[in-house]
């Protein structure tokens, strides 16, 4: 028996294990879920390690070192020293006297990632929505595209509507946020029928592994 | 003797004429001696016009390595027997020697944009600040021009992107909105941010926990610990530890990253502070389960069915995980509570759970349940900034449908 078989085997015999869980909880399942839990944490401390730390941190700071060392310079490789500094700091957590001081990554962490996701997030969701949405209500001799910016301008005016959180929804504005919401329900149902398609193939792709690779049912 | 003499004239004669009639007969091919009509003879390759005017110029508004090459086209381009197929784009640092190529454009195209790594460790390393000198070449199928050495250009980076100014000026707008309305909060000023109802729920959700006597489940997502959804939910997790310290009931919560394990554990931890009771804190209520999708997914969905949670919360930022969660959430007969800013995953968790948090609302049930000036002045800011964008959707259609486009060309964002 072939490695490749093998492989099959297990993957086919994981599947069915991981798909138990559609009957009731059961040891199969709780095998199953245990092991892939497992070794999927192990996988991934290797690739952090490996694409993360070795790349990052050691080579760039080995280039440092040796450029100190050949040529007596100070490149700017050495600013990993600050990421090692706050990954030590993350690792004083382990001290319970001293694990306050991971506080300073975590700040750090989230104050620099929230501050250069806020220009991005003004520009993509903010600013080229306006892009987006600004077009002419009327074109001329073109009834189609005249009705599709009019919902386009429409939805966009009452979505925000629905969003705008000083005032309660009553009266007018709270006609205009309902519409709002009519117009968010019918893009949620159309975005749940393209997805529910996706997983449909994803399905597929797993019976197809069933019993065409392991079983030889399909060929 | 005059006998011998005309014999030797006759012998040189016919000793030329044979000589001639060879000579003749290698200059007839045997087309000709076919009788078939020959063709004129083929004429050397003409090369097309060379490309003209070559201007070299930094890239405008990048980081300083790239360079902007602009020429005239050749006359024939686009025409004639010449006709030019493409121009290949040639760099050198000096302007006699060393040409290498940098790209390819096809005929009518009358610009390139020579761009290149930052990082000197690349192979495609631009260095700014460097003089480099072009030259086009003007291809056709069977040959080329060369145009004249355009004058040196070195790359510099920019401080500011002039396309983007509207985001500046926006970002402005904002802050100055933001501290405005900070200042009013801290000052006393009320600020009032409507009720949402998926934030009222939890409350409830929480009490029947406690009634049932079984734990409630918090679910923070896959996102990591400087995504918007999940600080947002950090915030709302404070608030639910708080509440379940002072009712006793068990908070767990399973996390998919290491350093969102350490802020949710410190959110919790406050929230046990808060309601003073620090004592009933666990730490391993909060754990690390890993950061694989559906590894994480069948993890917690096992959890689901054998701790027989009561409630379960899902915040943050989530992905193709959400319906998996929330299907199984609704076998276990649990109530749902769901919120995330991923607009792709939100008609999952509307169809699977019984209160859903869309997209902003996420964020503003943060700031609602915080009541702190920071938060509720970042909300009211946002809402000011939607009346101002709700404005400009309506100026921009108007001014669209006039055909008024030094109005839309100020919405425009260069790249």
């Amino acid at each position: 028996m072939s490695g490749d078989i093998i492989g099959i085997w297990i993957g086919a015999i994981l599947t069915l294990g991981i798909f138990s869980f559609l009957y009731k909880d059961n040891p199969f399942y709780k095998f199953s879920e245990a092991l892939f839990v497992g070794i999927s944490a192990g996988y991934w401390f290797v690739v952090t390690f490996w694409q993360y730390f070795v790349p990052k941190f050691w080579d760039n700071l080995s280039l440092s070192f040796h450029e100190l060392v050949a040529n007596g310079r100070i490149d700017y490789h050495w600013i990993y020293l600050v990421g090692g500094f706050f990954g030590v700091l993350m690792l004083l957590r382990l001290v319970p006297k001293i694990g306050w001081l991971s506080r300073w990554s975590l700040a750090f962490i989230v104050g620099t990632t929230a501050g250069l996701q806020f220009t991005r997030y003004l520009e993509s969701n903010g600013i080229r929505q306006v892009v987006g949405t600004i077009k002419p209500l009327v074109v001329g001799g073109n009834l189609g595209t005249s009705i599709g910016n009019i919902i386009i301008v429409v939805g966009t005016f009452t979505g925000l509507i629905y969003f705008f959180f000083s005032k309660e929804h009553k009266g007018a504005f709270g006609g205009a946020a309902r519409v709002g919401v009519w117009f968010l329900m019918i893009n949620f149902g159309a975005m749940f029928g393209y997805t529910v398609m996706s997983r449909m193939s994803l399905l597929i792709g797993r019976m197809d592994y069933l019993f065409s690779d392991w079983l030889k049912l399909i060929k | 003797m005059k006998n011998r003499f005309v014999f030797r004239k006759s012998i040189l004669l016919i000793f030329l004429f044979s000589f001639s009639f060879f000579l003749f007969g290698l200059s007839i091919s045997p087309a000709q001696e076919m009788g078939v009509p020959v063709a004129a003879p083929i004429s050397a390759p003409q090369p097309p016009d060379p490309p003209m005017n070559v201007v070299a110029k930094d890239a405008p508004n990048d980081n300083g390595h790239a360079i902007v090459v602009k020429w005239s086209l050749s006359a024939d381009d686009g025409k004639g027997k010449n006709n030019v197929l493409s121009y290949e784009i040639w760099r050198s640092d000096n302007p006699d020697t060393g040409f290498v190529l940098r790209g390819l454009v096809p005929a009518g195209t009358s610009q390139y944009l020579d761009r290149g790594a930052r990082e000197k460790e690349e192979e495609n390393y631009f260095p700014p600040h460097k003089n480099f000198y072009y030259q086009i070449k003007a291809k056709s199928d069977i040959s080329f021009s060369e145009s004249e050495v355009s004058a040196p250009a070195y790359a510099y980076g920019q401080w500011i992107h002039t396309g983007k100014l509207s985001i500046l000026f926006a970002t402005a707008v904002f802050t100055f909105f933001v501290l405005l309305f900070i200042n009013w909060a801290k000052k006393g000023k009320k600020l009032y941010v409507r009720p949402i109802a998926g934030i009222d729920a939890v409350d409830e959700a929480i009490g029947r926990a406690t009634e049932m006597g079984r734990p409630i489940l918090y679910i923070l997502g896959l996102g990591s610990a400087g995504e918007l959804g999940t600080i947002a939910s950090l915030t709302i997790l404070n608030r639910v530890a708080k509440k379940t310290a002072e009712y006793q009931t068990p908070l767990l919560v399973p996390v998919s990253d290491p350093v969102v394990l350490t802020v949710a554990q410190e959110a919790v931890k406050a929230g046990y502070y808060e309601a003073g009771r620090p004592d009933t804190y666990k730490e391993d209520s909060v754990w690390y389960i890993t950061s694989m999708q559906f590894a994480y997914v069948s993890a917690v969905n096992g959890l689901m069915l054998r701790e027989k949670t009561a409630t379960n919360i899902y915040m943050g930022v989530f992905y193709a995980e959400s319906l998996l969660l929330a299907e199984t959430g609704n076998v276990a007969g649990s109530i749902q509570i769901s919120g995330t800013d991923q607009v792709a995953q939100i008609p999952f968790f509307v169809a699977a759970t019984d209160y859903t948090l869309i997209g902003e609302e996420l964020y503003a049930a943060s700031a609602y349940l915080g009541k702190e000036p920071l938060l509720l002045g970042a909300i009211k800011a946002q809402d000011w900034g939607k009346i101002l964008i709700m404005i400009s959707l309506i100026i921009g259609a108007i001014a669209a449908s006039f055909h008024l486009d030094f109005i839309v060309n100020l919405f425009r964002i260069k790249l």
